[in-house]
């Protein structure tokens, strides 16, 4: 026999029928909850599983049905809405010009916002680019944000990031990468830290399932499970990496999870876009963390509904109408729906919300562009570009900047806000 | 002759290559299916099939890894890199490993592979998808470097890199895909359709590796520059009418000192324009080599202009590329006049 060169199948390309066959879906509730201090191979079925809470009809049932009370849904609800209606608009600003790039997370809302509440505001946070549901839901605020993607004079990155390469020193969110992974070794390295120093916090980070095919995710998980570090580690497989399927990262017929107890830590495989059912997840990973029994790896099983980012066209490599086939359904209505099924909720209040949301994007929207946008308005000071290479600028960037000063005070331009 | 642009000039070349000889295979993120996300790859795979034209996982480090050992069993792999930004995952392979095969194994094995990635500035990418860091590779023993600048360049030195027995590292200047750029982001964006280099044999040619090209002649000073710099530069000697000479050095190892050195006899001044950070980059060795061997018949000291040594900030793109103005006054002090 000659040795066969396998070739990754993909479910469905363009023109052709959605196919998610490939998604097992268990019913809710069927997941057994061990106890936060379960041996690592306890947790490897539970890998393999997928943890669901909310059933068909919108109840939370289960071991895994956390008990929350109907303030803290409504406020995971909140911060899903605001993601999207945020979402909606900076994708809008981008088309219009106004920003030169962004990033949605359609689809995957839940992932954010329910990890946000089970963790503590003490908590480092390592996230990708796919979580501004994270810093919405630590309350920093739109126009912050929106400053950031317009490289204004608000700017926290004064200029110097992509868009939506946010931080937040004071929220606990480490600075995003746009080099991917390298998030996931750090976030362990915070959690050691942590624990060398005897304090209770810990850390959690975030990469996408594409992501985990980098070196610097074995490094985490390899570190994680020496050092028993206090973390929670999260891939996040919306199926999709730019254009290529999950299946090129190793997802065929074998989950992401699963690779936590094959490296010696804990793995759970939760509904990505069950919000009650990763609320459940992520605080039994961060008790554990806590408790000193050792990370876990925790893979969201969700979907991409958007674009890859705003440069990317999803329409060339996979069906339009993959979302609408997606056998989880859509976050937000799922926790609407079961809010609604509670007498906690209900169309009206929804409606309300939402366009109290989008109101609220927009007033904040008026803010930030009045701080200035690339192209108009108050602008950074550009000799500000030279700072913070070093601590104190040494002489070589000190010439360089006046360099810069005289040739921008030759094109008229010096007089910047 | 057709008319291509260097991103359709690049596909062409491998194109070729990969029909020619059986053993090419073209690897990298999203390059099959999808044909690359600046579509360099475009039908390769639907052409050649799934076995030649290669999806990855997201590891720069597991694709030139994997490269070699595929070199190791006779393939000649194109491995992308989806930008030079990215390349350093890979780092440790491409020098520790594809630079001394040959070298620690006194040619028992080799690693004839080229990796092309995307490079340079001017299309607001920001810090990580706006990096020159051919510096850091020409800096490294036993592999090639090498950037062109248009579409004729780009084709027929990539098919020379293929077949190349060496390593080589295919920077392609992102900037200048579709069109010139002569580095004023405000005038409209040039094509490529009325430029001569961009007339493209459809067939196979070479240009080859480790040979600069005299792009303009001239007789006052000379110009060494490459990639994206090389439009900006010829636009700025244009703007200020001096009969500058513009050396388009393609490559960087093998450098073809012979070319830049005659250049800079003859002209007695020298500029050296890139847009990779300036300390310790490649206009180091150029400015080094070229004062070793015209020292002479220097009239001015070598000036420099290149990137400032910061990362590439976003909101600060124009200030910080070395633009038209940014070349004309570093031409106009190296011709004696008071900037
Ligand atoms: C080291 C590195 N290689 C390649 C890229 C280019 N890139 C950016 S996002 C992306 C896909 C990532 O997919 P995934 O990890 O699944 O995250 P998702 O976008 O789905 O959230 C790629 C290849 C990069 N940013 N960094
Ligand atoms: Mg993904």
């Amino acid at each position: 026999m000659t040795s066969r060169f396998h070739v990754p199948a993909v479910p469905a390309r363009p023109g052709e029928q959605p196919d998610f066959s490939y998604v097992k879906v268990a019913a809710a509730g069927d997941a057994p909850r061990p106890p936060i201090n379960v041996p690592v191979l306890g947790t490897a079925p539970l890998a393999e599983d997928l943890v669901r809470v909310l059933d068909d009809r919108h109840r939370a049932v289960g071991p895994w049905a956390p008990k929350l009370d109907a303030e803290t849904l409504r406020r995971g609800l909140h911060t899903m809405m605001l993601t999207r209606a945020f979402d909606d608009r900076m994708q809008r600003a981008q088309r219009q010009g106004r920003i030169t790039f962004y990033m949605r997370s359609l689809g995957e809302e839940a992932v954010s916002a329910a990890a946000a509440i089970a963790l503590r505001d003490g908590d480092m946070l390592f996230p990708s680019y796919r979580n501004q549901g994270l810093f919405l839901s630590r309350g920093l605020s739109l126009v912050d944000l929106m400053s950031q993607l317009l490289s204004n004079s608000h700017d926290m990155c004064k200029g110097r990031q992509l868009p939506v390469m946010y931080h937040s020193a004071e929220r606990r969110i480490f600075s995003i990468s746009g080099n991917l992974a390298t998030q996931f070794p750090q976030a362990v390295g915070w959690a050691m830290a942590a624990a060398i120093k005897g304090e209770t916090d810990i850390a959690a980070a975030w990469l996408g399932e594409g992501s985990t095919a980098e070196a610097d995710f074995h490094h985490a998980l390899t570190f994680a499970k020496v050092y028993k570090a206090p973390a929670v580690l999260n891939v996040v497989n919306n199926q999709w990496a730019i254009s290529t399927f999950q299946g090129y990262a190793g997802g065929e017929q074998r989950s992401f999870a699963a690779r936590g107890p094959g490296m010696g830590i804990a793995g759970l495989r939760v509904d990505g876009n069950d919000f009650l059912a990763v609320y459940a997840v992520t605080a039994w990973a961060a008790e554990r963390a806590r408790a000193g029994h050792g990370a876990t790896l925790i893979e969201h099983v969700t979907y991409r509904a958007g674009a890859h980012s705003t440069s990317d066209d999803p329409a060339r490599y996979r069906p339009k109408d993959e979302f609408d086939a997606w056998p989880l359904g859509d976050p937000v209505d799922r926790l609407k729906s079961h809010l609604v099924t509670l007498g906690e909720w209900d169309d009206a209040r929804h409606e309300s919300l939402s366009k109290e949301l989008d109101e609220s994007v927009t007033g904040a929207w008026h803010e930030a562009v009045s701080y200035g946008t690339l192209n108009e308005g108050p602008r950074l000071d550009p000799s500000l570009m030279f700072e913070d290479v070093f601590k104190e600028l040494p002489p070589h960037l000190l010439a360089q900047r006046d360099e810069l000063l005289a040739e921008l005070a030759e094109r008229g331009e010096s007089d910047h806000a | 002759m057709p008319n291509m642009n260097m991103v359709q000039a690049l596909n062409s070349a491998m194109d070729i290559m990969l029909t020619r000889d059986p053993s090419v295979v073209v690897l990298g993120e999203d390059v099959g299916y999808f044909g690359g996300v600046f579509r360099v790859t475009e039908s390769l795979q639907k052409k050649h099939g799934a076995y030649r034209v290669l999806d990855t996982p997201i590891a720069e480090g597991g694709i030139v890894g994997a490269a070699v050992g595929m070199c190791a069993n006779g393939l000649r792999p194109i491995a992308e890199i989806q930008f030079a930004d990215y390349i350093y995952p890979a780092y440790d392979q491409i020098v520790s490993e594809v630079a001394r095969l040959r070298y620690r194994s006194a040619g028992a094995f080799s690693a004839p592979l080229t990796i092309r990635t995307p490079c340079g500035g001017g299309i607001r990418g920001g810090q990580t998808h706006s990096q020159s860091p051919e510096a850091v590779f020409a800096h490294v023993s036993g592999i090639k470097t090498v950037m062109p600048s248009n579409p004729y360049d780009a084709k027929g030195m990539l098919i020379a890199a293929i077949e190349d027995d060496d390593p080589v590292i295919f920077f392609e200047p992102k900037r200048v895909y579709n069109g010139p750029f002569d580095g004023e982001p405000d005038k409209p964006a040039q094509s490529w359709a009325e430029h001569p280099k961009a007339e493209v044999p459809e067939g196979y040619y070479t240009v080859p590796i480790g040979q600069a090209a005299v792009t303009r002649e001239g007789s006052a000073l000379t110009i060494v520059t490459y990639g994206t710099m090389v439009h900006v530069s010829l636009a700025a000697a244009e703007a200020l009418g001096l009969d500058a000479e513009v050396i388009d050095i393609r490559s960087m190892v093998p450098l073809d000192i012979d070319t830049i050195a005659a250049s800079v006899s003859k002209t007695g001044r020298c500029l050296i324009a890139h847009e990779a950070t300036r300390f310790a980059g490649f206009g180091a060795e150029l400015s080094a080599s070229i004062q070793e061997h015209c020292f002479w018949n220097l009239e001015a000291p070598i000036m420099r202009v290149a990137g400032w040594d910061t990362p590439y900030p976003h909101a600060f793109e124009w200030e910080y590329f070395p633009g038209k103005r940014r070349v004309m006054n570093a031409l106009r002090r190296l011709m004696g006049e008071a900037a």
